[in-house]
């Protein structure tokens, strides 16, 4: 058995160098003679370069998309008899291969580029001495070549990360694990520079972990209740010209008093939030503004004042926004609203509530608890005239005129139909609540 | 006594222990190293710096030797005289100053220390039993790094004749028939030690080789050296006891039986973890056979108990011991660190010296590894010659597919200082090139190494 090297042929007049754009063959496979091994591609034309002897391939000196220099060896055969091959030939065929995997991604290293000219010079005889010999095209190209590749290339399954202690500390301080960086040194080994542009780019370099753009579109009929919800919605928005009306509330008495009385509270009667007191509250305001308890028939053109008050009360269930009515609350007491909006809020969720009791309303109350933002613009429940908005409650400081104090504030955003309800009158009934929020006595003194 | 309290508790001063202490010093843990004997534990007392002392003085000692017959130098000097026991108090004076300057090193760092023996309690706390009564310290991270003693003979205890290596570095003469029952690294730098002083020494070990944990090539040129200095190795043979009169060490040999004059006998048959004594029924720690397990943290299986060195198990090594120490107190100090080495570097002491690094060609192929592997001998090496020191090589094993070194190692006069240029080269992931490309002054025996590179890439220079 001997050895057959190939070397790459003159494929052109005046072309010193060719891109190997495909292979063939791979170690292992056994080649015919005029067996086509590769393709090669210069700047004029693809060329294929042909097995001349019968034999098994036992090395590639090139990787698809390297640049190869004409008369450098790209591929060893063992064949039956001498072959070809010179000890000159064999061994620098050796080192070039090992030469083209050390300068991955080195290109930027003074030393290392270096390092490939010298023992390009050294292997093949030459007569400038190693030190000053110029590096070739070749290797170079195909340098920045394997660079690119490289850095998508993953280590193979279960091989350990290869890398100085210095860049593993660095890693390991950045709480890095090396397995996701991909290694472009020598033999794979992770540089610091590998770890930069991991902290750059993350994830994204090694390959089958980029991010691909998702062009699918899906289509959602809008049917059932979020149709309703829909209609409803561009009524009231088309229709609706709504002025809104923002102010905070100093909820600290009214919650040390919710506090007391849901301490104090009897086994039978449902725990009190905030809403019952916003709806006792709301009733008294609404005796002083009594047009904002209205429903307006814009199409008849005619404003229906109610005595009773009906507050609904959205509320996001399973299967979607709903609102069930309390229904007049000006005759109910704190406890009675408590008890109807938990009978309710119950019955919503379980989607037994009644035609009904998820209909006419009033006025709307409409809050999102602790996800209730600073500001929310509410859509107003048409034909109402009416509705608000509870933000959410939080400790904010609050000057009190000699020191800023923690104080539980709340927002209230309220809009209004601008048709029948002036600006003042909005704010003249805001402003009414908040001050029965804020001194939640008042609410429960009978005029 | 009133109770102590500590971020940072270890239970041993030794290479491990001291380090730890010192490095958790530094990051600013409050921290106590507890020892019932002098700092520095075996390796500094009764380990790698007295004996290599003794094997310095012997080295010396054979050169005086020498050059009382007539030698190749020209030299030529009046036959040498011992006083093994100056010797033994000039080693001593080389472990205190060591060992002082380990206290000093923790003292510097605000790292107390606690001369006692301490018996866990629980995870949390320690009783250290004091030469003023029992301190009990409660940490909120307790190390443990009691070390490793030697492995005795159930039929020959030590005591008497029979010594156990700290005995061997505290005798005032040279005895005049020397067995060693062993011929691990241990007994081997002993014996030839031993040797070089004029003992007649006899070295039995039950392995068919010498250095069982060092593939044959390796340790060739050990058994070379052994011979000229008139050692008897006796392979594959059993030590059964002494005689009656303990004049005599009796063995087996392919079942035939053999008595074997001494007037000491070192039994150095390896060393195991101390995993008893210090209360380790009353916490829940996994053992792995004879050691504790530990992961690569050197986290026991108990939150805040950490383990490092010989009680973790093999390798039993000093620079291994150090690095978890390191490793440990930077975590409980909140580093994200793990074992991430590539190799932990052995080295015997032996005449001529070996040392390993990293895999050797058997093990790198029992790993699935295509392999390069390449010997450099010091025949080659100029600076070897020029000390008499030809014997041996430095030998670098590669993968074949990227060049990738997977181990070095040396067998020589003088490696044991190549082993820092192994250990970085591995560490730093170098290649065969990148070995071969380093400029290796001249002359020295370091030359070998990149002269092993270029070998392994085919085309060494000097050969």
């Amino acid at each position: 058995m001997g050895v057959h090297v190939i070397k790459l042929p003159d494929v052109g007049e005046g072309v010193a160098e060719a891109e190997l754009v495909e292979w063939m063959v791979k170690p292992g496979d056994n080649v015919m003679e005029d067996q086509v091994l590769a393709a090669v591609m210069t700047d004029k034309a693809t060329v294929e370069i042909p097995s001349p002897v019968i034999g098994k391939v036992t090395w590639l000196g090139a990787q698809a998309g390297e640049i190869v220099a004409v008369g450098s060896p790209i591929v060893k055969l063992d064949v039956d008899g001498a072959g070809n091959a010179k000890d000159e030939d064999v061994a620098p065929a050796k080192e070039k291969k090992a030469e083209t995997k050390s300068t991955n991604g080195a290109s930027s290293s003074p030393v290392r580029g270096g390092g490939v000219a010298e023992r390009d010079g050294g292997g093949k005889p030459s007569k400038t001495p190693p030190q000053s010999a110029t590096p070739t095209a070749p290797p170079q190209a195909g340098e920045q070549k394997k660079a690119a590749v490289a850095n998508k290339a993953p280590r193979k399954e279960g091989e350990k990360p290869l890398a100085s202690p210095a860049v593993r500390k660095r890693a390991a301080d950045a709480g890095v694990y090396l397995r996701r960086v991909p290694g472009t040194g020598p033999a794979g080994r992770i540089t610091h520079e590998d770890l930069d542009g991991y902290f750059e780019h993350g994830a994204a370099a090694p390959a089958g972990h980029a991010r691909v753009a998702d062009t699918s579109v899906k289509e959602i009929p809008v049917i059932g209740l979020r149709r309703k919800i829909a209609e409803k919605m561009a009524v009231s928005r088309s229709r609706i010209p709504d002025i809104v009306y923002v102010d905070e509330v100093d909820m600290t008495a009214l919650e040390d008093l919710r506090a007391k009385l849901n301490a104090e509270k009897k086994p039978d009667q449902a725990k009190l939030t905030v809403l019952p007191f916003l709806m006792r509250a709301m009733a008294k305001a609404i005796a002083d503004q009594p047009q904002v308890n209205s429903l307006f028939d814009d199409e008849a053109g005619v404003v229906k004042q109610y005595g009773g008050i009906h507050i609904g009360v959205a509320a996001q269930t399973d299967g979607g926004l709903v609102v069930p009515v309390v229904r007049h609350v000006e005759a109910r007491g704190l406890w009675d609203c408590a008890a109807e909006v938990a009978r309710l809020a119950d019955a919503a969720k379980k989607g037994s509530a009644t035609r009904e009791e998820l209909s006419g309303s009033t006025i709307t109350i409409t809050s999102l608890g602790a996800l209730g933002g600073i500001v929310t613009t509410p859509v107003i429940n048409h034909p109402e005239v009416a509705i608000i908005g509870v933000n959410k409650m939080q400790v904010r400081p609050h000057w009190d005129g000699t020191s800023f104090v923690p104080r539980r504030m709340m927002n209230l955003s309220c809009a209004f139909d601008h048709r029948i309800i002036d600006g003042w009158n909005a704010a003249v009934f805001v402003q009414r609540v908040k001050t029965l929020l804020e001194n939640p006595a008042m609410i429960f003194i009978e005029d | 006594m009133t109770e102590l309290t500590c971020k940072a508790l270890v239970i041993g001063g030794g290479p491990g222990g001291y380090v730890a202490g010192i490095r958790a010093g530094q990051l600013g843990l409050d921290t106590i190293v507890v020892d019932a004997e002098a700092l520095g534990g075996t390796c500094l007392n009764v380990g790698c710096i007295p004996s290599k002392a003794v094997i310095h003085a012997a080295d010396e000692f054979e050169k005086a030797t020498h050059f009382a017959n007539s030698s190749a130098l020209g030299i030529s000097a009046g036959k040498p005289k011992l006083d093994l026991s100056k010797t033994v108090a000039w080693k001593d004076g080389i472990v205190k100053r060591l060992t002082t300057g380990v206290g000093g090193l923790l003292k510097k760092n605000q790292v107390r220390t606690i001369k006692g023996w301490a018996t866990f309690i629980d995870g949390k706390t320690v009783d250290v039993k004091t030469a003023d009564g029992v301190q009990r310290i409660r940490a909120e991270n307790v190390i443990i790094a009691t070390g490793s003693i030697p492995v005795e003979l159930p039929f020959m205890a030590f005591g008497g004749n029979v010594i156990s290596s700290t005995g061997a570095l505290a005798l005032d003469a040279p005895p005049k028939n020397f067995a060693i029952v062993g011929a691990g690294y241990i007994g081997l730098e002993l014996g030839i030690a031993f040797a070089k002083f004029g003992s007649k020494v006899t070295v039995v070990e039950a392995m068919d080789r010498i250095l069982p944990t060092y593939d044959a090539e390796l340790t060739k040129p050990v058994a070379k050296r052994l011979k000229d200095l008139g050692v008897t190795v006796i392979l594959g043979a059993k030590a059964k006891g002494l005689s009656k009169d303990g004049k005599a060490l009796e063995i087996e040999q392919n079942g035939k039986s053999e008595s074997i004059p001494v007037d000491k006998v070192l039994v150095i048959v390896g060393r195991k973890p101390l995993t008893e004594g210090w209360g380790r029924e009353n916490i829940a720690i996994d053992m792995d056979g004879r050691h504790i397990r530990i992961d690569d943290r050197c986290r026991t299986s108990m939150n805040g108990v950490y383990a490092i060195g010989d009680v973790t198990g093999e390798p039993m090594l000093a620079h291994r011991a150090m690095a978890q120490g390191e490793m440990v107190a930077e975590i409980i100090a909140g580093h994200n660190r793990r074992w991430d080495k590539v190799a932990i570097p052995a080295i015997c002491f032996t005449d001529p010296e070996i040392v390993s690094c990293g895999l050797s060609p058997e093990e790198a192929k029992a790993a699935g590894h295509k392999i390069k592997t390449a010997n450099f001998p010091f025949m080659a090496n100029g600076r070897a010659m020029t000390m008499e020191a030809e014997d041996g090589f430095v030998r670098a094993v590669a993968r074949e597919e990227d060049h990738l070194l997977l181990g070095l190692q040396a067998v020589g006069r003088g490696v044991s200082e190549m082993s820092a240029a192994f250990g970085l080269a591995l560490e730093m992931g170098a290649r065969l090139e990148d070995v071969a490309g380093t400029i290796h002054a001249h002359p020295t025996q370091g030359e070998a190494l990149q002269e092993a590179a270029l070998k392994a890439l085919g085309h060494a220079l000097h050969i």
